[in-house]
């Protein structure tokens, strides 16, 4: 079935789809990006101009066909055109992230043989410089910003401007070979490469050919009925496919506008003076928006606290019916409309939500009480379920089935089978092709007939048809009496306080379960603030006892709510630790998408769960540090231990409370 | 190693030019104190100097006298190779030297960009009138200015905080903005006094490489005091060291490291 879908007309490249947007919507908005306080803007045929020169400016450099450009920095229209513009010479477009340290990209570097590097600043330019001193493969490198780079050697370096200047000029040289480069791309060509981070082991490249982005652009677009006057901010990381599907293959199969902030720094205020129609955004971004408004709204004078407090009281029962047009008294609308203009309007505005049609969180579970809290406000907010070798969707919810606990129905063109052990296996239009230079992992996680292992478990659902996903396959274990264990369940609902920022829980093949914390220095400082509670680093504000009392009765509350289901019931905390460090991902501790990277917390901090299971007190420990230019410290500190109480079991509950 | 009289280019590639400005014979006294006595030293296109000394040297008088705002009473400033008449400190300013002072002095209730709006001041021509009815050449200058100063917001990378109300802002990012409004007055001549005092190491790491990208991109030359004598090493090409009120060594980190009036001023010894 996959082998057999074809392209809609000549649409079978993304500079096929370029072609057809400068031609059909050539006035209309392609890029935005702030500079200079101001929003920029080009419209599609200038996109396919700027796309054109660059290109040929590549061909001047010598890019060959099957060449892999590494792209290295933040989004920017300049980014995104280097990857097109590498299509157009036949290459593949490879994009990194751009806060890897430089022992991380070298590894992709030369697993991709990159010849071409396409830089964002000086930062990114320093790094693949020293790689390229152990490597002798890189024979330019491009820069976007000219800053700091005045005294450098420009033997192999140059500015991205130049080039694209260079292509100008000399486009009677190269657009015949540029043409016919273009007209050899077909439906199977790669469109471009992309490495997973993997939460084991060594990251691995992802081929996806135009087929995979293409259809799969056309059948989400077409679920969620995107269009061509629909706005994204485009802030997510652009080695993660989610950025390439959407700020790429969606925005050039539908000819949407694509934003680019000024920097990462003002993302906020860029998301609401843009105020996006489509928004994507990884759990995270959610809990850290709703932890800055409930911090606000803590110091806001007690008028607007009740405002705040009635409405959302109302918003939560009624809103999510309200949005999926169930049914709902015609008092409660009113009320509801009420709040809508002194609440909820106002809020959604400075959240730059006022306009969203369409929103998407994946990547990890949302915790249940958040994504209840913005679909209260009435923002359209849906999982999915996907993964970079599917060309992200797998599963995802449609509008008026939006359910926080599960992911939704199966994606149009996707086919998913579970086997007996729950794993579940998919097969898409939008399956990758293969994993680079690795044909052993290619072989162990894509059958002959097109099957992926997700390596998550799950079920459908009985009645609705949704699917559900419980945990990592891996993840999930049995506990030492025998009880299901899912550590991401209790992790999730952890999360959900703002003081907690990450929790890892333990457990498999244990007695109980116990937990790391990782607290939020901005609710947890902004909290210390206003108790008069004084402290010096984080270090010392993780572990002063008021907080550890604060977090404890968090894990209660957390053991409580645990506690009513029968089956998970055995995942309560026991005992929990507060670490002294924010866990991150240049000590490899989480992947650059921030998931947690259980198997390297166990090995790293063997002794912190020894302490938890051995009864003591507290622990002395020295951990090991990388700094963001790769250095390495260490800092050392003692932690204690705490016990936290936990509920009786399931049903029961009730009776034992009175 | 000294450096050289002629114009020369440093290791790292920075041209640095003739003389701009010479403090010759310098004595600035307040009442009976002397502050400064009889002080002499240039200032080259291009280069960074740090002025370091004890506290109570006389450094910031010595960064008065240099801005225009102490006269002494002995001596003479040099400025592009002419003596300099006495003058205010506005007209020192139109001159090309700008300055950020030890104590924050930003206008704490307006934003960033407003504050660093006023460092173009100096640019500004259009009569009283034409701004207020927002005409003609008031509006030609400010979208021009604006432009500006955008160009050293993104400089300073303090797009974040364009529209924040400075009184808001902590103390590191406060310094920072009034570096940039200083630079918004397109100084030739950039006097920094004590740029990193009360600063963290990462955000005296990052107020350093403002330091040097200034220098680097715009070929400011600057005068800076600092307390911080790792910071002063690695940044100045030369150095100059004050102790009440008198020069005890002057040129490069190196050889005034190995002074011996340096290290017994620093280290203290007993003083008759």
């Amino acid at each position: 079935m996959t082998a057999t879908t074809t392209p809609a007309g000549d649409l079978c490249s993304v500079p096929a789809l370029l072609r057809r947007n400068a031609r059909e919507f050539g006035t209309r908005t392609a890029y935005r990006e702030k500079e200079y306080g101001i929003w920029q803007s080009w419209t599609w045929a200038e996109t396919l101009q700027e796309i054109e020169w660059l290109a040929m400016g590549f061909l001047a450099l010598g890019m060959e066909r099957g060449d892999h450009v590494a792209i290295i920095g933040r989004n920017r229209p300049d980014h995104y055109w280097s990857m097109v513009a590498a299509q157009m010479c036949g290459a593949v477009p490879v994009p990194l992230y751009q806060d890897a340290v430089a022992e991380e990209m070298a590894y992709v570097l030369e697993h991709c043989g990159a010849r071409f590097v396409v830089c964002g600043d000086q930062e990114q330019v320093d790094k693949v410089i020293d790689i390229q001193e152990r490597l002798h493969q890189i024979e330019h490198v491009l820069y976007h910003d000219k800053r700091g780079m005045r005294k450098y050697d420009h033997e192999h370096l140059n500015w991205l401007r130049d080039i694209r200047d260079e292509g100008k000029a000399s486009h009677y040289r190269h657009e015949e070979e540029l043409h016919r480069r273009e007209a050899e791309l077909s439906y199977d060509s790669t469109c471009v490469m992309l490495y997973t981070s993997g939460t084991t082991g060594k990251p691995k490249g992802v081929v996806l050919s135009n087929r995979n982005i293409i259809e799969t652009s056309k059948n989400s677009s077409e679920f969620d009925h995107l269009r061509a006057e629909d706005e994204i901010l485009a802030y997510l990381p652009m080695a993660w496919v989610g950025d390439f599907i959407f700020a790429m293959g969606q925005a050039y199969w539908n000819g949407f506008c694509v934003n680019c902030p000024e920097s990462a720094d003002t993302m906020m205020t860029d998301l609401r003076e843009i105020a996006p129609t489509y928004f994507f955004a990884p759990p995270r971004v959610f809990e850290s928006q709703l932890t800055s408004v409930m911090i606000r709204m803590e110091d806001a004078g007690s008028v607007k606290r009740w405002l705040f407090r009635h409405y959302m009281a109302l918003a939560r029962r009624v809103g999510p019916a309200i949005l999926d047009g169930k049914p709902v008294g015609p008092i409660d609308r009113l009320r509801y409309a009420l709040g809508e203009f002194a609440v909820f309007g106002p809020l959604k505005n400075a959240l730059g939500f006022s306009r969203v049609r369409v929103g998407y969180t994946a990547g990890e579970a949302i915790g249940p009480e958040i994504f209840e809290f913005y679909r209260s406000l009435g923002i359209n907010l849906k999982q999915l379920y996907g993964q970079t070798e599917a060309s992200v969707f797998i599963a995802q919810q449609p509008d008026n089935e939006v359910r926080a606990d599960t992911v939704g129905v199966v994606s149009p063109g996707v086919e998913i089978r579970i086997d007996e052990t729950g794993e579940i296996f998919y097969r898409s239009p939008g399956t990758f092709v293969e994993y680079y230079k690795n044909p052993e992992s290619t072989a162990s996680t894509k059958d002959a007939e097109g099957w992926v292992a997700t390596g998550d478990a799950g079920f459908f659902e009985e009645g609705s048809g949704h699917l559900r996903i419980i945990d990592r396959a891996k993840d999930v274990g049995k506990m030492a009496d025998g009880s299901l264990f899912a550590p991401k369940y209790v992790e999730n609902k952890l999360k959900f306080f703002p003081d907690i920022l990450e929790a890892v829980v333990f457990g498999n093949a244990r007695d109980y379960c116990t937990a790391f914390i990782n607290i939020d220095l901005t609710a947890v400082g902004n909290w210390a603030e206003r108790n008069n509670i004084a402290y010096a680093s984080y270090q010392e504000l993780a572990g002063h006892p008021k907080v550890l009392e604060t977090i404890r009765f968090h894990v209660e509350d957390v053991n409580r709510s645990v506690a009513q289901d029968p089956m998970l019931s055995a995942c309560q905390i026991h005992r929990f630790l507060v670490l002294h460090k924010e866990l991150d991902a240049d000590d490899g501790e989480m992947t650059r998408t921030r998931k947690v990277r259980r198997r390297i917390i166990e090995e790293k901090y063997a002794d912190l769960i020894a302490a938890l299971y051995d009864g003591s007190e507290s622990i002395f420990t020295t951990t090991e540090v990388t700094y963001e230019d790769g250095r390495k410290g260490s800092i050392s500190a003692t932690l204690k231990l705490v016990d936290a109480a936990t509920a009786p079991v399931g049903k029961s509950q009730g009776m034992a409370a009175e | 190693m000294s450096v050289p009289a002629e114009p020369y280019v440093t290791a790292d590639g920075r041209q640095i030019g003739d003389v701009l400005m010479e403090m010759r014979n310098i004595t600035l006294r307040f009442g009976g104190v002397e502050a400064i006595k009889d002080i002499s030293f240039d200032i080259r296109e291009g280069e960074i100097r740090a002025i370091i000394g004890p506290n109570g040297a006389g450094k910031s008088s010595m960064l008065n006298v240099i801005s225009g705002f102490y006269h002494p009473q002995e001596g003479e400033v040099w400025y592009k190779g002419a003596p300099r008449p006495s003058m205010k400190p506005y007209e020192v300013a139109r001159m090309g030297v700008g300055r950020t002072f030890q104590n924050i002095a930003l206008f704490e209730g307006m934003t960033v960009l407003d504050n660093v709006m006023t460092g173009r001041l100096t640019h500004m021509k259009a009569s009283l009138w034409e701004q207020a009815i927002w005409w003609g050449k008031a509006e030609r200058e400010e979208v021009f200015n604006r432009e500006q100063v955008e160009k050293i917001i993104d400089f300073l990378e303090i797009q974040a905080i364009r529209k924040t109300p400075v009184g808001r802002l902590p103390y590191g990012l406060k310094k920072r903005v009034e570096l940039a409004r200083a630079l918004a007055a397109e100084p030739s001549l950039l006097l920094l006094d004590e740029p990193m005092a009360g600063m963290n190491v990462e955000e005296k790491e990052d107020m350093s490489r403002f330091i040097l990208d200034v220098n680097d991109e715009f070929g400011t030359t600057i005068a800076l005091i600092e307390h911080d004598m790792g910071v002063v090493m690695d940044l100045s090409d030369r150095v100059v060291v004050m102790d009440y009120g008198k020069k005890i060594g002057d040129g490069t980190p190196d050889e005034v490291r190995s002074n011996q009036d340096v290290i017994d001023a620093y280290l203290g010894v007993p003083h008759e």
